[in-house]
């Protein structure tokens, strides 16, 4: 739909580009200016620290690249696999928690709110130390890895979280579809699979892309027990590189990383929210 | 007396909790335990003076210092918080400048603690910044207007006006990130702040007594979030205005 | 008549036969006490006030909500016993809903469909065929692709009619189906209400449409408060009501 004489309407930054593109861009571009001059002003005091003799911090930076990214491979390793099974399990458990056999939803509830309010960092340590670092089976050892244990460490909480957000949005259908399908003579079980979770997953799905940016950025927790990944994998370079200057810059550049990666799923996240926004 | 019952705990059952019979133990514990309260309460106050100030810059005129919150909050709510803390503990904290102490060594301004708490609070404060920016723009600007028109000025009625109403609607959202950051401080274990997780591990690596430490610890933080959750709740009770929310 | 008496069908036997049925929600007294027959092929209207208990009789009648005291028998089931078999009893009633409550994820046909398929396990060639002759019949032939969420008002409640038909059932109850709808779609809805009446389906309906009620029903029982005030053939309760209070409801109501 064109305005008439919109050559005569005064300039809004919002219009054009941004317009068309139909969403607000300066978030986008604030975020963007704002880190790019942090990284510069970063650059620029490590530099100032040093009086620049040794070999340029970007260019060490940019030297290191692979091998970090090589740690950070293992962060995206450990959260699917944290949300893999996190999520196949906390579903189970969301709907354990609306069952009607009290001998299934205490418990449930009571596992939930367990693994919700536990620090991941303790139920980390819970698993790291206390699952064992080799199954025997069938008269053979079979090793399991740290960054496994962790990752199973971490599908604790997912699992709660999960938990309730299915149950959650179970909670959100109207009454009326239980209603109209126990009138029809569906059993409980058949309600629940066929009718009302089909209508949940819209609803959970940007809750749950919101959880796993959360699992990618707790994965690093697992530096402090010692797993290999993108956080360990800075601290090996700083301690081989040696240099007081690379410091600043090095945790930055690992900060941008994880930004790279989690601040598109948090946009995607908002867009999806925005377009299936269920009336209630 | 106690402690007479936990070491019989220890020879007849091998259930060894240490902090209740010894006094290093206990003590170190109970230590943690004050260390973590106070890490919470300050990044609780910090964090929550983070997010309002952000929440009022936001709505500034003045379209850099916006980019600039906006930025901050988009780039601290996309980063893990451990890498944050790294950040600033070794990476920031190595250009800071070094404060002669009084025995004739220096040391850097901020210690452990202080870093932890600065980095937690920025962490939960991009949090709170876009829950007070909710709760603002969820009182509608009918109430603005009307304060304006008895002649309140902007910064007045942000104050008297919007901020009680935004800040009760904010108040569940608030509460739950709160009860984050409680679970949150254990990270500081990771610079050596002598936190519950610190203590713990120092406990069980003398003790050896990991898996009743473990279970002591997961039972202090539940206890922890439970009373913060009553405490928050009673609050929510005590704020709540009647008919406002339908 | 006395509040709550009783009257046998009028044509052969009672297919659902309600006995001083009372039911509470906390301190709320819904159901004071209701009796009555339906015969087979017998349309009834309830008509009455809101919260005079009719939503809540048709949901007792097919055990939706439990009775608290009092006795009702479908096609010789008895719903108030302990050892119902549910699942047989609803294959026996069907009910409308006024919020239609289609499965938005599934297409018109498919929410015909679902239930004779996974419920009673009927062949899916034959319930197809069914469904599209439950279509036809609430002419709502072409639409059959069509999501609950392309459909208007009176078309997603025609489906809903038609879907529980599929079931087979014996007695048809209709819950204030039209309340929700725009006037010109009530007519469409009315219309499939009678000719499933003429066919000789049994049906109870809860109703504030009075010029329909006048129209179809062989009775018309009034409630208020939870009790059968008055009830008898339309010509009689619409044209000289006995009790004063349905004298009054009336007044307000035409």
């Amino acid at each position: 739909m064109s305005r008439p004489f919109a050559v005569l309407l005064p300039f809004r930054p919002g219009d054009g580009l941004a317009g068309i593109a139909g969403y607000r861009a300066d978030r986008r571009v604030a975020a963007g200016l704002a880190l790019a001059a942090g990284l510069i002003l970063v650059h620029a005091a490590a530099h100032a620290a040093t009086a620049g003799a040794k070999p340029a911090i970007l260019e060490t930076l940019w030297r290191w690249t692979p091998f970090l990214l090589g740690g950070f491979v293992w962060n995206i390793v450990i959260s699917a696999l944290a949300m893999a099974v996190g999520t196949a399990l906390g579903f189970l458990l969301g709907i354990a928690q609306i069952s009607q056999v009290r001998a299934v939803r205490a418990p449930s509830w009571f596992a939930t709110q367990l693994l919700r309010n536990a620090p991941w960092l303790v139920l980390l340590f819970y698993c790291m130390y206390l699952l064992p670092f080799q199954l025997h089976v069938f008269g053979t050892r079979i090793g399991i890895p740290d960054w496994l244990k962790a990752a199973f460490g971490f599908a604790l909480p997912v699992m709660a979280y999960v938990s309730e957000i299915v149950r959650g949005a179970i909670r959100s259908i109207p009454a009326g579809q239980w209603e109209s399908a126990e009138a029809l003579s569906f059993t409980r079980s058949q309600t629940i699979w066929m009718i009302i979770i089909p209508q949940c997953l819209k609803r959970m799905l940007p809750a749950w892309m919101n959880l796993y940016a959360i699992v990618t950025m707790a994965s690093v927790l697992a530096n402090v027990v010692g797993v290999s990944e993108g956080l360990t994998a800075a601290r090996e370079m700083l301690a081989a590189e040696q240099r007081v200057e690379l410091l600043l810059p090095v945790y930055a550049y690992v900060l941008l990383w994880f930004f790279a990666y989690c601040y598109p799923i948090a946009r995607a996240t908002v867009f999806l929210e925005r377009r299936w926004a269920v009336a209630h | 007396m106690v402690a007479e019952w936990f070491r019989q705990l220890k020879e007849s059952a091998n259930v060894n909790l240490t902090i209740f019979y010894d006094r290093f133990d206990g003590l170190t514990y109970l230590n943690g335990l004050a260390t973590t309260v106070k890490l919470s309460a300050a990044c609780l106050v910090l964090s929550v003076v983070f997010g309002i100030g952000g929440a009022w810059l936001q709505r500034s005129g003045w379209a850099p210092l916006r980019w600039l919150v906006n930025g901050y909050v988009a780039f601290f709510r996309n980063t893990p918080p451990l890498a944050q803390l790294y950040f600033f503990y070794f990476g920031v904290g190595s250009i800071m400048p070094l404060i002669p102490d009084g025995a004739g060594g220096t040391h850097r301004l901020f210690d452990n603690f202080q870093w932890a708490v600065i980095s937690m609070s920025l962490f939960a404060g991009a949090f709170n910044v876009e829950i007070f920016r909710a709760g603002i723009e969820a009182v509608p600007k009918a109430t603005t207007d009307a304060a304006e028109a008895l002649g309140y000025s902007r910064f007045k009625a942000y104050i008297h006006i919007v901020l009680p109403l935004a800040f009760r609607i904010s108040l569940p959202a608030l509460n739950n990130n709160l009860v984050t950051m409680v679970k949150g401080t254990t990270i500081a274990y990771a610079i050596g702040v002598p936190e519950l997780l610190t203590a713990s591990a120092t406990i069980w690596n003398a003790s050896t007594n990991i898996p009743e430490m473990m279970n002591v610890l997961m039972i202090t933080f539940l206890a922890l979030v439970g009373i913060l959750v009553v405490v928050m709740h009673r609050i929510e009770r005590a704020l709540h205005i009647p008919g406002y929310n339908r | 008549m006395a509040a709550g008496g009783t009257m046998s069908g009028i044509s052969g036997d009672a297919v659902v036969s309600v006995r001083d049925v009372h039911k509470s929600f906390g301190a709320i007294d819904v159901l004071g006490g209701i009796s009555m027959d339906v015969g087979r092929g017998d349309v009834v209207c309830i008509i009455g006030p809101s919260g005079s208990g009719k939503s809540t009789l048709l949901r007792c009648i097919n055990a939706l909500v439990p009775v608290d005291r009092g006795e009702i028998v479908v096609a010789g089931m008895t719903v108030t016993s302990p050892t119902l078999d549910k699942l047989a009893l609803r294959r026996k009633v069907g009910i409308v809903f006024q919020q239609y409550n289609l499965f938005p994820h599934k297409t018109a046909l498919q929410n015909i469909m679902m239930a004779p398929i996974h419920v009673l396990k009927r062949d899916r060639r034959e319930v197809e065929e069914l469904a599209r002759q439950l279509m036809r019949k609430v002419r709502l032939s072409g639409k059959e692709a069509c999501y609950p969420g392309e459909l208007s008002g009176g078309q997603q409640q025609r489906v809903a009619i038609a879907r529980s038909l599929a079931m087979k059932p014996e007695v048809m109850m209709f819950d204030e189906v039209t309340a929700a709808l725009d006037p010109e779609t009530v007519k469409e809805v009315l219309t499939t209400i009678r000719e499933l009446a003429e066919d000789g389906m049994t049906c109870m309906l809860v109703t504030h449409e009075m010029g329909f009620a006048r129209e179809i029903a062989d009775r018309v029982y009034f409630t208020d408060h939870g009790v059968i005030v008055e009830h008898g053939p339309p010509k009689e309760l619409f044209g000289s009501p006995r009790d004063p209070r349905t004298r009054e409801f009336l007044e307000h109501v035409l």
